[in-house]
């Protein structure tokens, strides 16, 4: 059975005709099916055995450089995905490698962006949407889909060998073995970075140390910080509510000017701890002391509560200070163990065991925190 | 990578050398480079730095790996 890839269901028809005079040239008008459009990464198709396979172009467009930035900064994030299946990459034919990516629209774009000038078949697994290294971790990654999308695609039609080379991060979802025993072709594990295919297919499928360890350099935590920071977003908009209620409470039982008059304060304090917690800790995870992230993030918390105390232009006495002190260092603290869910290098065990020691003590401090700030009021 | 490590002594991760028929498929799949082969045999030269991926785990032909992350 075969796949058609390459195309997504057109949902509306709404575009606009701009040409009516001369005759447009369409090379690709032979493969356009009613009811689908031709996605734009594709160039052309490449005859198979198994019929038109859907030619990859390995440039960029604005398009997908924009949808890149609306992912990254959280707002496009869901189903930003391709269609599952067999495509090809410069002019491959029976004897071209297969490279196995996973069927997120960034993981795809970073892969066909590095392969310039090589021919090779991208064999496309249906992650739901999510990168290799989160779908292997979660199960979509793996041998069973790896196994189903090789038989559906025909690959034994494809090409002469019986070789598919997987992100050595894919591994985590794979079992080789089971892999060559269901379907007959072998994995070989290729670098963890796209951008080391080439030199790694120049080596005879050889990847050196270098390629095949994980690297978490400032960039990288970077461009995880808008998703942190989307996450933390509901929440810190409750937070916000629950504070601007707190500090009402004072020698008048409650009084709506002394929520405005005090909440004030509690709404850049939240927002500082945030941004220690989700920005500041992740960007300088290397530089700040201590190993445990939540003992990170109590630094970093620490560290911008005394600035932002500083920088308070009216003093709302001792027990308000230690208590909005207590508040960004405890948020700082607990975003910043979250960001171990981020990393390549947290293991699961101790997560669990820092979790286990700095939970209750974030708890504390933001009990502690709340009945300082209520007591402050009078 | 090097300046970026996490605690130390908490991984599950266990080798049973006997087991072992030093394929190397471990050290090809290992994203933290925990380990080596050695006369024949992996070894683990970097235990802190593994974070139970299960990578090794499940690629391993001869089931001398083990990783139990969330039990203990
Ligand atoms: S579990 Fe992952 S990090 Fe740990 S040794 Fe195995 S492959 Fe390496
Ligand atoms: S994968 Fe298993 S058998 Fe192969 S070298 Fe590693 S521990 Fe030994």
């Amino acid at each position: 059975m075969k796949e058609s890839t390459g195309v997504s269901i057109m949902p509306t028809m709404n575009d606009t005709q701009t040409c009516c005079g001369v005759e447009p040239k369409n090379v690709l008008a032979d493969y356009e099916k009613p009811g689908y459009t031709l996605c734009s990464f594709i160039e052309n198709f490449i005859p198979t055995d198994i019929g038109p396979i859907p030619k990859i172009k390995t440039k960029m467009e604005k398009k997908d450089i924009k949808a890149t930035i609306l992912v990254r900064t959280g707002i496009g994030r869901d189903n930003y995905k391709i269609a599952p299946g067999l495509y090809g990459i410069g002019s491959p034919d029976k004897t071209s490698e297969v490279l196995v990516t996973a069927n997120f629209k960034l993981t795809f774009d970073h892969l066909r962006r590095e392969l310039n000038n090589i021919n090779a078949w991208i064999l496309v697994l249906d992650t739901r949407g999510v990168n290799v290294w989160c779908a292997a971790g979660k199960g979509t990654f793996s041998t069973k889909e790896l196994v189903k999308r090789i038989k559906l695609s025909s690959l034994e039609k494809v090409v002469d060998h019986k070789r598919v080379i997987l992100p050595q991060l894919g591994a985590t979802g794979i079992t080789a073995r089971e892999v060559k025993k269901e379907s007959g072709f072998r994995v070989v594990y290729g670098p963890v970075r796209a951008k080391d295919i080439p030199l790694f297919l120049e080596n005879n499928r050889k990847a050196d140390k270098k390629m095949r360890m994980v690297t978490f350099d400032f960039i990288e935590r970077l461009i995880l910080t808008p998703v942190e920071l989307n996450v933390v977003l509901k929440p810190a908009i409750i937070t916000t509510v629950i504070l601007f209620l707190l500090s009402g409470f004072g020698p008048d039982i409650f009084s709506f000017s002394n929520a405005i008059q005090r909440g004030v304060i509690l709404i850049p304090a939240l927002f500082v701890g945030i941004f220690a917690g989700a920005v500041f800790t992740p960007a300088m995870l290397p530089y700040i002391p201590f190993k445990k992230f939540a003992a990170k993030g109590i630094i970093s918390g620490s560290a911008f509560a005394i600035l932002f105390l500083l920088s308070l232009s009216s003093i709302p006495g001792t027990a308000a200070y230690i208590s909005l002190f207590l508040f960004v260092m405890a948020i700082s603290s607990n975003l910043s163990m979250n960001f171990t869910g981020a990393t390549p290098f947290t293991s699961p065990s101790g997560v669990e065991k820092e979790m286990k020691q700095f939970i209750p003590v974030q708890v504390i401090s933001i009990l502690l925190s709340t009945g300082l700030w209520i007591y402050s009021a009078f | 990578m090097e300046n970026l490590r996490y605690i130390d002594d908490v991984s599950t991760l266990v080798l049973d050398q006997d087991k072992c028929i030093g394929c190397g498929l471990c050290t090809e799949v290992c994203p933290h480079n925990v380990f080596e082969l050695q006369n024949g045999k992996a070894e683990i030269v970097d235990f802190n730095a593994c974070m139970e991926c299960g990578a090794c785990v499940n690629n391993c032909p001869s089931n001398a790996l083990e990783v139990s992350p969330g039990v203990g």
